[in-house]
């Protein structure tokens, strides 16, 4: 499964003691991150724990007024934000929203709609999308830029808590397929545990770190979501079996 | 038909072609209120362009683009909301404006020309400035296009695709300064923001993708202002109004259509 022997190789990108202020408020402080290539690494923490932040000034999207961010330069990314606000006047069809990743082959872009579980949506108004169609219509354009880092942020927020699981197991099947690092901010506590290689649990500051077998028994961890039963909370997702 | 009635319908179909192809972004970016702020802004470029003595369209060029980077760099310091702060700058300047045309009475000005636009006393040096301006921002439009389209979507989407978010809105902000200076003494001050919006409003059904409401926006706004003048002459109104009239009626007729759209 994961591929976690990479310590050696350079990073996909790092963030090294990130701090964000807005105003006299402080929403990041002494954050270090990493992602490796093939590695699945997951930003939980509660709302307003800074994740979006972390997620964009990792992105170059906002510089942080402490630390620094380094990512190799031919390191090609794709994006998922948290939402579209498309503006109801704006005719936008999927295909054109695909389209604006680059790539315009019709087979090209119907197979990657397939690929993440939205088929036939080409021709559809972006707008009239429901918002799990919008996330799979979001994944597969990051995905037309053959990213070799991934960056998803809660990529299913509004898919039902049945496509959730088979999300996930996109998910990293798309990390097998492409060793690509994938960056994923979730609240699917419980499902995210099982199908990511590092968690990285953030209220402002990193709380703690590491497996999500050994962070879920974390008393920082426990605290900030210690209303999650246990039982859950350790399920360890098993690839072997199917959901037909 | 006289000859200025020609001139008219010359610079009107021009201006309405290029605020077609602008107003579809002021609407689909939100920024009617924006735009409004620049027009009203364009009178204080009135003002200095006469009181230092260059062309006025150079003076409102001018004004309108540093009242648009004061109001990006206000914006980004978040002390008051949006469109607290547009109503701010929009009257100031109108306010600074008209202040400066009064206190400098030697300037022959006719104020309400440039509030209300006067599109029959349109000369060719006018129909120039429309057209030259015009084909100019058609040109660069249609150079940043993708990337405008890939920002209106999303901003940090199209930054990670490697858009170059600053250059685009700074030029995209200039050729809004050039079209209100073009728009200025044809439709006046006043009367801009209706014909950048309400075109591409009524544009909006018939439309399936992003050019075609760009296009219909152009052809709306071109009608209207053939049958605003038509209704000016017929009954005698003020051209601004009258053109503003009829881009209302038309967008009310689009609403008896369907809407067109790609699947569901």
């Amino acid at each position: 499964m994961a591929n976690n022997d990479l310590n050696g190789t350079e990073p996909l990108v790092a963030g090294t003691g990130i701090g964000v202020r807005h105003g006299n408020q402080t929403i990041l402080h002494d954050v270090d991150i990493s992602v490796h290539r093939s590695e699945i690494v997951t930003l939980i923490g509660p709302n307003g724990s800074g994740k979006t932040t972390l997620v964009r000034s990792l992105l170059g999207l906002q510089k942080p007024k402490f630390g620094s961010v380094s990512s190799p330069k031919h390191v090609r990314i794709g994006y998922s934000p948290q939402s579209l606000a498309i503006d109801r006047t704006l005719p936008l069809s999927v295909r054109r929203f695909l389209e604006m990743a680059g790539i315009r082959s019709t087979e090209k872009l119907c197979e990657i709609l397939d690929k993440v579980g939205a088929p036939n949506l080409l021709d559809h108004e972006m707008r009239l999308l429901s918002g799990g169609e919008q996330k799979r219509v979001m994944l597969a354009r990051a995905l037309l830029r053959e990213p070799d880092l991934l960056v998803l942020d809660e990529p299913t927020a509004n898919i039902d808590v049945h496509g959730r699981t088979g999300f996930y197991e996109l998910i990293a099947a798309i990390r097998d397929e492409r060793e690509c690092g994938i960056l994923l901010v979730s609240h699917d506590l419980h499902l995210v545990m099982s199908s990511t290689d590092r968690v990285i649990c953030l209220n402002g500051h990193v709380c703690c770190s590491g497996k999500p077998d050994i962070v879920s028994q974390d008393p920082a961890y426990l605290e900030l979501f210690g209303e999650v039963t246990p039982a859950v909370t350790l399920y360890t997702h098993q690839h072997n079996h199917n959901h037909a | 038909m006289p000859e200025f009635i020609i001139y008219a319908l010359v610079a009107g179909i021009g201006l309405a072609t290029v605020m077609g192809a602008i107003g579809v972004f002021v609407v689909w970016r939100r920024m009617a209120y924006f735009g409004d702020t620049l027009a009203h802004s364009a009178l204080l470029g009135v003002a200095v362009g006469f009181i230092i003595g260059i062309n006025i369209n150079v003076g409102i060029i001018a004004v309108c683009l540093i009242i648009a980077i004061g109001m990006v760099y206000l914006r980004s310091q978040r002390h008051l909301a949006e469109d607290t702060l547009l109503g701010i700058l929009a009257h100031s300047s109108l306010a600074l404006g008209l202040a400066a045309i009064s206190l400098f009475s030697a300037l022959r000005v006719d104020l309400m020309s440039y509030l209300f636009g006067d599109i029959l006393a349109v000369t060719p040096e006018d129909i120039a400035w429309v057209y030259g301006g015009g084909i100019i921002t058609l040109g660069v439009l249609a150079w940043l296009w993708k990337d405008l389209i890939s920002i209106t979507v999303h901003e940090d989407l199209a930054r990670t695709d490697g858009v170059n978010i600053f250059r685009t809105q700074l030029v995209f902000m200039t050729l809004f300064a050039l079209v209100i200076a073009m728009a200025m003494k044809i439709i006046g001050i006043l009367l801009v923001t209706a014909l950048l919006i309400i075109p591409a409003a009524a544009a909006r059904r018939f439309a399936r993708t992003p050019e075609q409401m760009a296009v219909f926006a152009a052809i709306a706004g071109s009608i209207a202002v053939a049958i605003g003048l038509q209704g000016s002459l017929l009954w005698d109104l003020p051209t601004g109004p009258a053109i503003v009239i009829a881009a209302a009626l038309l967008y009310a007729a689009s609403l008896a259509f369907p809407m067109q759209q790609n699947s569901r």
